[in-house]
């Protein structure tokens, strides 16, 4: 929010004259100083309504900025004059919901297939893999150990990382040889995380990749990944404490994103992991 | 239809005309708004409630920075003469606008477009673009006065600013 000016005594029969008043009006200036953020915020309706005449009598006196602040009202006709008439264009097929739907989804083939496979190698093991794909509870033990180290590491000031995020190619490499898949951190720096670096875990079903990232305000993220025998698995939410987790399953490949218990804050991190995952490797 | 699916259908129409500005290019607008539909409808089940408007906008402005990280390694090229004579008033400030869009760099631009012709607030584009609303107001400040030193013929300054 922008700062609300206080409250500073004004005139009030300034507040009734007329906006365009001349010099004379420079004696009832408000005490206050107008911003450069307080008139962009002006022009587009963020101001809180009882700083806006304090702006518009400023406005009065101020040509220069008067003339800026009209200028950015007529670009703003201007970019709707040109644009707005695409919203009444009719919408080309190739945007229909349904037929962009019809497409083959990746997701849900790998999961169909998955479950043909297990049906196909045979009765009991199909059911207890197709039982795997959908129980949680090799999920629920990779969260929990994924949360052990998110906690252990994060506290840590000297030595959180075994290879520094410096050395991003040399860690991606050698995460990838000692996990035995593509291992690529994402990046989500559009969240303000910058990656401090990783480290190889062991995991309950084999060595896990593990990634953390850094806000700027220090908060940190950690992203665990391991191969498991589960095709796909629905993304779910866990909390410990200060601490939660998302975890899903993609491609044989399942991921932990541990943070700060806001979940919004760690949906929009655990989104950028997914996205980036789906392009490969993670 | 599930009530997610309207709600992404209602907002096409919008989509279409932030990504035309954005990315100036009909062809190129359109595939974006695809990519994020198709992104929109995989991830429906990530999408844990909120507003739908904000994250398709999210998306759009993700893989429109994607497409330009891509665009940016193959060679560019630009039309040697896009006058025409015969445009009419209407025509000539559409342009004027769209060089200037041109001229800002992707991040205010994106800024531009999300507040004034998509009319959302400051704190809707902070969570958008993933800054806070500091950032926000600067590269708004940036993206006015550089569209206004292009429309009125000034030189704009080259000076690449975040």
């Amino acid at each position: 929010m922008l700062p609300r000016s206080p409250d500073h005594g004004r005139d009030d029969r300034a507040d009734a004259r007329p906006l365009d008043c001349n010099e004379t009006q420079m004696m009832t200036e408000p005490t206050i100083p107008v911003t450069e953020d307080e008139l962009h915020a002006y022009v587009d309706n963020e101001l809180p309504a009882e700083r806006r005449s304090d702006v518009e009598r400023w406005l009065a006196t101020h040509p220069a900025e008067a003339e800026r602040v009209e200028s950015w009202r007529s670009m703003a006709e201007a970019l709707h004059a040109r644009y707005d008439s695409v919203v009444n264009e009719p919408v080309p097929s190739r945007l229909d919901l349904d037929r962009l739907d019809r497409r083959p989804r990746r997701w849900i083939i790998g999961a169909m297939a998955a479950s043909v496979v297990a049906f196909a190698v045979g009765g009991a093991v199909g059911w207890i893999a197709h039982g795997a794909a959908t129980s949680p509870s090799l999920l629920q033990s990779l969260t929990g150990e994924a949360l052990d180290a998110h906690r252990l590491y994060v506290v840590e000031v000297r030595h959180p990382v075994e290879v520094p995020g410096e050395e991003k190619a040399h860690l991606q490499q050698w995460l990838t040889r000692r996990c035995g898949r593509t291992v690529q951190a994402p990046e989500l720096e559009t969240t303000g995380l910058k990656l401090v670096g990783g480290r190889l875990l062991p995991g309950p079903t084999g060595p896990a990749s593990f990634l953390m990232y850094e806000s700027a305000s220090g908060e940190r993220f950690t992203v665990y990944a391991t191969k498991v025998g589960i095709e796909a698995a629905q993304m779910r939410y866990t909390a410990q404490g200060n601490t939660s987790a998302l975890s899903w399953a993609d491609r044989g490949v399942s991921y932990v994103v541990s943070g700060s218990s806001d979940r919004t804050r760690l949906t929009q991190v655990a989104r950028l992991v997914y996205d980036q995952s789906e392009r490969g490797g993670g | 239809m599930s009530a997610f699916r309207q709600s992404v259908e209602a907002m096409i129409p919008a989509l279409r005309r932030y990504a035309r500005a954005l990315a100036r290019d009909l062809d190129a607008a359109d595939d974006l708004v695809q990519d994020t539909l198709v992104r929109a409808l995989r991830s429906e089940r990530l999408f844990l409630g909120g507003d739908i408007r904000s994250w398709l906008y999210t998306i759009l402005t993700n893989l429109n920075k994607n497409r330009r990280r891509s665009l940016a390694r193959r060679p560019h090229f630009m039309p040697l003469q896009d006058d025409n004579p015969d445009a009419s008033g209407t025509e000539a400030e559409g342009r004027d606008i769209e060089r200037a869009l041109a001229a800002l760099v992707e991040e205010q631009r994106a800024v531009l477009l999300l507040v004034v012709l998509e009319g959302m607030s400051y704190r809707e584009v902070a969570d958008i673009q993933g800054v806070p609303i500091g950032t926000v107001m600067s590269r708004l400040a940036r993206a006015r006065a550089h569209v206004r030193a292009v429309l009125e013929g000034e030189r704009p300054a080259l000076r690449r600013v975040k």
